[in-house]
């Protein structure tokens, strides 16, 4: 090879650079390894983490079931070692089934349009919020404090250079609900989006529809924002949002301490081109057959650069294909029976402690513990190997002497049982 | 001659919602060990669904039969070479895979107590500091999700720097040959765009650069090597002009497979820069995602990295949410901790010797595939490449044939096509970067296969403007999937009732 | 090719004048350029445009253009029909896929304008640039 490119040696490949930007020793990095003492490493990684523990823990990210045909599906090197599917006459397996999942999205959300994925739930707030700017030719953006609070850190890192002013309103003290009159006081004539979560951080399951009224009175667009998406299964799709941006984190993808997720936009199709990210369009090959391809690109920063819709790009295809493995084998039946287990284990749950809202929840819940600290109560659950709920003073200062609790198909009773007795203590 | 593959059978799929049939389960649940709950009692009955239209319904062997067919018409790396220039399709070890299943990794939750986490924590702090180390910078954050998220995020960061001092500037000079990524990412955190000429050479014009900023200029977002594959090597004297007039040097990290173990940028005067895990450190690229883009930062940026920071305290890993000045959050929880651990078991496959010879192997293959090349196709820039190369199509296109369709006739070949029409700077680009995964013998089918299509360009152009002609999708026809869009299924009905 | 009372700019717009309206489109070269037209944004009626700055634009399927008011007014009228029917662009760019109408508000602006014979060596010598 050397002798076909005219050089000698592998280092004259490297002789046209400047020696002042040369590293003239080597990487600071330890020798190679075995796959044997890779595997051992990670072994011993994981069993420094929570082994073998109960987890109370939702907040964006839950523990569900995920079906075998999940990875068997994903670990096929035609889906994990391919890449964006530019050429489409061998991506039709890829393209194929974000063509699915784009249709399943829009099943389960009500809305006529799905893009092919977002980084995770967080960022597609964001995106949507600049989106509902686009359309609107306004710019401010009210969000609900009911809102998952890392969500809403996220807007406003995004925000600020935007030109697009973000301000909270209220839940609720009582119910845990979005307050409605709060917002009606802060609506007017510049607002772009009003954006509420359902079920919110709380767990507690909102009023779409009036939300949606009190938004579209006033010329705004209503952004519904879900994090846990197994809800989807029982719940009312929101059908009068106008932008659905979401995490599908629950539809298999494992917690990884938080990520990779995949999150998704959808909307009506009137605003399609608007929407970020990428988008699959159904046509015909020259011999007539169906085929699929990337569509809509002209929205995007490889085309249109400095005026795309957003600089994202390659995006989440693979955890998106795990959404719709999942979908697939759940199916119509089985997304609705696994959100009624969900829904009976935290009502069960919620039956024992004492419930801090009076708002309708799913399958998690803000629990009051009863003058002690929510510190006390986990210290004393972990004993058990257990996991508690999440204390919410940190995000809600309000909110001090609370903790967000969740139970899935995955919540034992005898765990929960567990859990009431500590609470009871 | 087609060497590489002959047609074989394989099969057609419809749609899973045309494969449903009502009442077709694929999954078992076990049975309630709590008593059932009325959803619409608990929820209001306004706020519960009666079903989800039109969801599938097939069972488990429909159901992998479905996904297995369906895979059968993708190409990927498993089956060849991938030369996406400027994508880096390298080959994803299994082994990464299996690690990062592992249950304690897979399973931790992001806000289950630190003292039940440091696992995890070691080993996104043992990435954080080999990633350093490997740029020559001295701080890296893992919470971008991808490289067009650790651009903005850079970009973010800078601004937070530069407000500090009391001026964030107004506008970031790219050069033409940038990822549209660049100055999409401009403008989303604020700046305007200035476009760089190349030179003659494929490279940044240092003395336009040197006129072009002023006090007005908040860096300038260089690749490097760039697009093209070539080394800027007035690297060094770029990063002083821009410094010296109180601008950053941000880089694009995504042709940093080009450079590790032989230069750091934070040794040629770069300030910020992100990498792409799924590019440089072999994470897979599934159909498109995920990525992850880590961002890595000299001193001076620091304290504005986003939060929250991973530190070591009193021998425990632990976050730190006291950061005053950081720009706040670009994602929920703490980055794609599945892509951090499969790019450190690459790392640790590799060590520090086995990273320079990836490098130095990725470097030959397309020089190698340059050299072969070079007088069939025209190169339209002389400067050494390293990792790419990118040819034009101009002496095909006298005879009518596009950078598009030797793409496309690449296909019947057996192999994916290259990067076609970018970089922009090239008219008719056709942008090719092996990686250091292929053997001599793959390199050489390749070769053989850009060889025997230019005969075919000289003798029937037309043949090569229908390819694909031996896939199971002939071209595919994306005028009208634009013009009309279909972008989701519909029953017969309402399908019908839409087009009436 | 290019019709005689048609005058034209260097951004590939033709305007043909109606009394005190201005009928706007994009010229064969424009479309030969862009290939399959996918797409066309149309400005609003009741907007005021500036001659030379942006009206709206065309896309292909991996190409979006501008297209630059070549004269100053009033959008009075846009061609909705291409909205459905981004092809007659290609079909028909100097007759029936006409993109707007503009009242003109500065009507001496048409002096700046190429006529039918400078566009087409105009064009000419571009194409011969590549």
């Amino acid at each position: 090879m050397l002798s076909a490119i005219g050089v000698n040696s592998l280092e004259e490949l490297f002789s046209h650079l400047p020696a002042e930007v040369r590293l003239n020793r080597p990487l600071k990095v330890d020798a190679g390894k075995s796959e044997y003492e890779i595997v051992d490493y990670f072994r011993a990684r994981g069993d420094e983490n929570a082994n073998g523990y109960a987890s109370f823990l939702g907040a964006g990210v839950y523990n569900h079931y995920r079906p075998v045909l999940v990875d068997t599906v994903v670990s096929r090197g035609e889906f994990l070692t391919s890449y964006t599917p530019y050429q489409a006459e061998i991506a039709q397996g890829t393209l194929t089934t974000i063509f699915e999942f784009q249709t399943m999205i829009c099943q389960l959300t009500g809305m006529e349009v799905a893009n092919a994925s977002m980084y995770d739930g967080s960022s597609a707030v964001p995106e949507a919020a600049m989106m509902a700017m686009r359309v609107t030719g306004r710019d401010r953006i009210l969000v609900s404090r009911a809102v998952h609070p890392e969500y809403r850190e996220v807007l406003l890192t995004y925000a600020q250079h935007q030109g697009m002013p973000v301000t909270e309103f209220e839940y609720v003290r009582d119910s845990g609900t979005v307050d409605l009159g709060d917002l009606e006081s802060k609506i007017d004539g510049k607002t772009a989006a009003v954006i509420i979560q359902s079920p919110n951080f709380f767990g507690v399951v909102e009023d779409v529809r009036r939300a949606a009224e009190l938004a579209h009175k006033h010329g705004a667009l209503l952004i519904f924002v879900f994090a846990e998406a197994v809800s989807l299964g029982l719940l009312e799709p929101p059908r009068d949002a106008d932008i659905v941006a979401g995490e599908l984190q629950s539809f298999a993808i494992s917690p990884v301490y938080g990520g990779p997720f995949a999150g998704i936009i959808a909307t009506k199709e009137k605003f399609m081109r608007q929407m970020p990210g990428r988008l699959v369009g159904e046509t015909k090959d020259s011999r007539g057959n169906r085929a699929f391809c990337l569509t809509l690109a002209t929205r995007e920063q490889h085309i249109r650069r400095e005026k795309a819709t957003s600089n994202i790009c390659t995006n989440q295809a693979l955890i998106a294909l795990m959404a719709t493995v999942f979908m697939t084998v759940y199916g119509k039946e089985g997304l609705r029976e696994l959100a009624e287990q969900n829904l009976a284990k935290a009502h069960y749950l919620g039956g024992k402690l004492k419930q801090r809202f009076s708002g309708p929840y799913f399958n998690e819940f803000v629990a009051s513990t009863n003058g002690r600290t929510p510190q006390q109560i986990n210290d004393a659950l972990l004993k058990r190997k257990i996991i508690g709920g999440l204390p919410l003073k940190k995000f809600y200062p309000e909110l001090e002497n609370s903790m967000l609790c969740c139970a899935t198909e995955m919540t034992r009773r005898d765990q929960m049982d567990a859990v009431a007795e500590v609470f009871a203590q | 001659m087609i060497k590489k593959v002959r047609p074989h059978i394989n099969q057609n799929e419809p749609l899973l919602f045309e494969n449903s049939s009502p009442g077709k389960r694929g999954y078992q649940l076990p049975p309630l060990d709590v008593p059932k709950v009325d959803a619409a009692a608990a929820l209001g009955a306004q706020n519960t669904r009666q079903e989800i239209e039109n969801f599938p319904e097939v069972s488990e062997v429909e159901a992998i039969r479905h996904f297995t067919r369906l895979s059968t018409h993708n190409y990927a790396i498993d089956l060849g070479l991938y030369p996406l220039g400027s994508c880096t399709m390298k080959y994803n070890p299994r082994v990464n895979e299996q690690v990062a299943r592992i249950e304690g990794l897979a399973w931790a939750h992001p806000y289950q107590p630190e003292s039940l986490s440091q696992g995890i924590l070691e080993v996104m702090g043992t990435l954080e500091t080999i990633l350093a180390e490997i740029t020559g910078m001295d701080a890296v954050t893992l919470q971008p999700a991808a490289g067009a998220h650790g651009e903005f995020t850079g970009i973010l960061l800078i601004r937070a720097l530069l407000e500090s001092r009391g001026n964030a500037r107004k506008k970031l000079l790219i050069p033409d040959s940038a990822h549209g990524t660049n100055p999409a990412t401009a403008t989303m955190a604020g700046y305007a765009v200035e476009n760089i000429k190349s030179n003659e050479r494929g490279m940044v014009d240092v003395e336009s650069l040197a006129r072009a900023v002023n006090d007005d200029v908040a860096a300038l977002m260089i690749t490097n090597p760039n697009t093209l594959g070539v080394f800027e090597e007035n690297i060094t004297r770029i990063a002083e002009i821009l410094h010296a007039k109180g601008a950053m040097v941000y880089m694009d990290g995504a042709n940093m497979n080009a450079l590790v173990g032989i230069a750091r940028p934070g040794d040629f005067g770069i300030d910020v820069m992100h990498l792409n895990l799924h590019k440089t450190f072999s994470t897979p690229h599934g159909g498109g995602g995920p990525g992850s883009g880590p961002v890595a930062v000299k001193k001076h940026i620091i304290p504005f990295l986003p939060k929250p920071r991973l530190q070591r305290a009193a021998g425990q890993w632990t976050w730190n949410y006291d950061l005053p000045q950081s720009l706040g959050r670009v994602r929920a929880y703490y980055g794609n901790i599945g892509m951090h651990i499969r790019a450190l078991a690459y790392i640790m496959a590799h060590g520090g010797a086995g990273l320079r010879n990836a490098t130095m192997d990725a470097v030959l293959n397309a020089t190698y595939i340059r050299a072969l090349m070079a007088p069939h196709y025209e190169l339209p820039h002389q400067a050494p490449t390293m990792h790419e190369c990118v040819f034009s199509d101009s002496r095909q296109a006298k005879r009518g044939v596009h950078t598009g369709d030797i793409a496309k006739r690449l296909i019947d070949y057996g192999f994916h096509p290259y990067t076609v029409s970018f970089p922009l700077i090239v008219h008719g680009a056709m942008m090719i970067e092996p990686t250091e995964t292929e053997s001599k013998a793959e390199l050489d089918l390749f070769v053989d296969a850009m060889i025997s299509i230019a005969k075919e360009i000289e003798d029937n152009p037309e043949f090569v403007l229908k390819a694909p002609h031996n896939t199971r999708t002939s071209r595919v026809d994306e005028v009208t999937a634009a013009r009309k869009p279909v972008v989701r299924w519909k029953p017969a009905s309402t399908a019908n009732k839409a087009a009436d | 090719m290019y019709p005689a009372n048609f005058r034209y700019t260097k951004e590939h717009e033709w305007v043909r004048v109606e009394g005190d309206t201005g009928v706007v489109g994009i010229t064969h070269h424009a479309q030969e350029e862009l290939g399959d037209i996918v797409y066309v944004d149309l400005p609003k009626v009741g907007a005021q445009v500036e001659q030379g700055k942006a009206l709206g634009s065309v896309e292909s399927v991996k190409a979006v253009s501008d297209i630059y008011a070549p004269v100053s007014g009033e959008v009075v009228a846009v061609n909705d029909a291409l909205t459905t029917a981004p092809e007659k662009l290609n079909a028909d760019p100097h007759g029936d896929a006409w993109l707007a109408k503009i009242k003109l508000s500065a009507p001496e602006e048409i002096k700046n304008l190429l006529s039918a014979e400078d566009y087409q060596s105009y064009v000419g010598a571009e194409g011969s640039g590549h």
